[in-house]
């Protein structure tokens, strides 16, 4: 009976949800060329999951992709950030010295490259695990979003 | 770049319309009632203002706005929405009074202040006095891609970024450790799930707020 409600919006959003998941990563990896990177691929990728949490449940979405994943994920995020900064440590460069990543001079661009993917990729996952993990206290706490406030 | 684009007559009709949206919709978010409303509302602020930013040609933060002000915002909102009453109580007409001689008076500060601020542009004015200019001149040398707003975010400025990823770390951790993860709703709706697999899932989802209700007491 519940299933009559909402069918325009559950086919709709079917189609949307890996739309916005595939532009997240777009905006993530086109960041260097175009407006964008790991903060606002993070909180699109967050926004397409809790699209399929308003629409498919809570728990539909804790069953996807589990609390206790999404708060791992942030963690993993700030340290693959601040691993890249010791790895350029252990180089024998100062904190987040993608120059000194390679042992590149001046005009180098691997070790920036490879550094700033990297730390989009932490900047990402920081993003997208923090807000699915603020999102998940804030909704699971109602168990199920009632029919009247739609 | 839109500036030249479309004129300078042209660029003051639409960042007056914009500015005006802006004003109309905080005007209905502060004489509202039903939060389902304001948070909506606020949504579409956030969208009118991303608007604004990209014709100010701040594009990486116009992107940002939407993503964040639109998108996370409104969905993290209507979730805290969901947990208490559906509209504001009406306060009383002698309580508004000292807001609005706050607001006002904020209001001409602000105004007063943007006399002195230097043009959009500006190449005198103190934000472009500084490393910026460098930062445009040397940063495809250095990085080797073209967006300068990435090279500052992610490399000149890289210390800065990771103490907001720590920030907003923190931010998640703090509001679960509040709240809770979230966990206990998923665990109660798979043992109602297992119980009775024949009951609809809206009476499922009323008997666990019920319970929900019980154990927050």
């Amino acid at each position: 009976m519940k299933s009559d409600h909402h069918v325009i919006l559950r086919v709709v959003s079917k189609w949307l949800i890996p739309i916005i998941a595939l532009y997240a990563f777009y905006v993530q990896f086109h960041g260097d060329y175009g407006p964008g990177g790991g903060f606002q691929a993070g909180v699109i990728f967050a926004v397409a999951m809790i699209l399929y949490a308003l629409i498919f449940g809570v728990p539909a979405a804790m069953r996807a992709v589990p609390p206790v994943f999404t708060r791992s994920l942030a963690a993993i995020g700030v340290f693959l950030y601040a691993g890249v900064g010791v790895w350029a440590l252990l180089q024998g460069g100062n904190f987040l010295e993608y120059q000194a990543l390679f042992h590149e001079g001046p005009g180098g661009h691997h070790g920036q490259h490879v550094g700033i993917i990297l730390i989009e990729l932490g900047v990402l996952f920081g993003v997208a695990g923090a807000m699915l993990t603020i999102f998940y206290a804030f909704a699971g706490r109602v168990a199920e979003i009632r029919d009247e406030d739609w | 770049m839109s500036g030249a684009l479309l004129g300078e007559g042209a660029m003051a009709v639409i960042n007056i319309l914009l500015l005006a949206i802006l004003f109309v919709v905080s005007v209905a978010i502060a004489r509202m009632r039903s939060l389902f409303a304001i948070v909506m509302l606020s949504g579409v602020y956030s969208l009118v203002s991303a608007t604004w930013f990209v014709a100010l040609d701040a594009v990486d933060v116009a992107f940002t706005e939407a993503a964040v002000g639109a998108g996370m915002t409104t969905a993290i909102l209507l979730g805290a929405m969901l947990l208490t009453a559906r509209t504001a109580k009406p306060e009383k007409k002698s309580a508004r009074v000292a807001p609005l001689l706050v607001v006002v008076a904020t209001g001409i500060m602000l105004i007063y202040a943007t006399v002195d601020l230097p043009a959009l542009g500006d190449a005198a004015s103190p934000a472009n006095q500084g490393v910026g200019l460098d930062y445009l001149r040397v940063h495809y040398f250095d990085m080797g891609f073209p967006n300068v707003v990435t090279s500052v975010l992610a490399s000149y400025r890289g210390f800065d970024t990771m103490g907001e990823v720590a920030v907003v770390f923190t931010a998640g951790i703090a509001v679960s450790l509040l709240l809770g993860f979230g966990e206990r709703s998923l665990a109660e709706s798979i043992r109602k799930d297992d119980k009775s697999t024949l009951r609809t899932p809206s009476s499922n989802a009323n008997d666990a707020s019920k319970g929900k209700e019980g154990d927050a007491s």
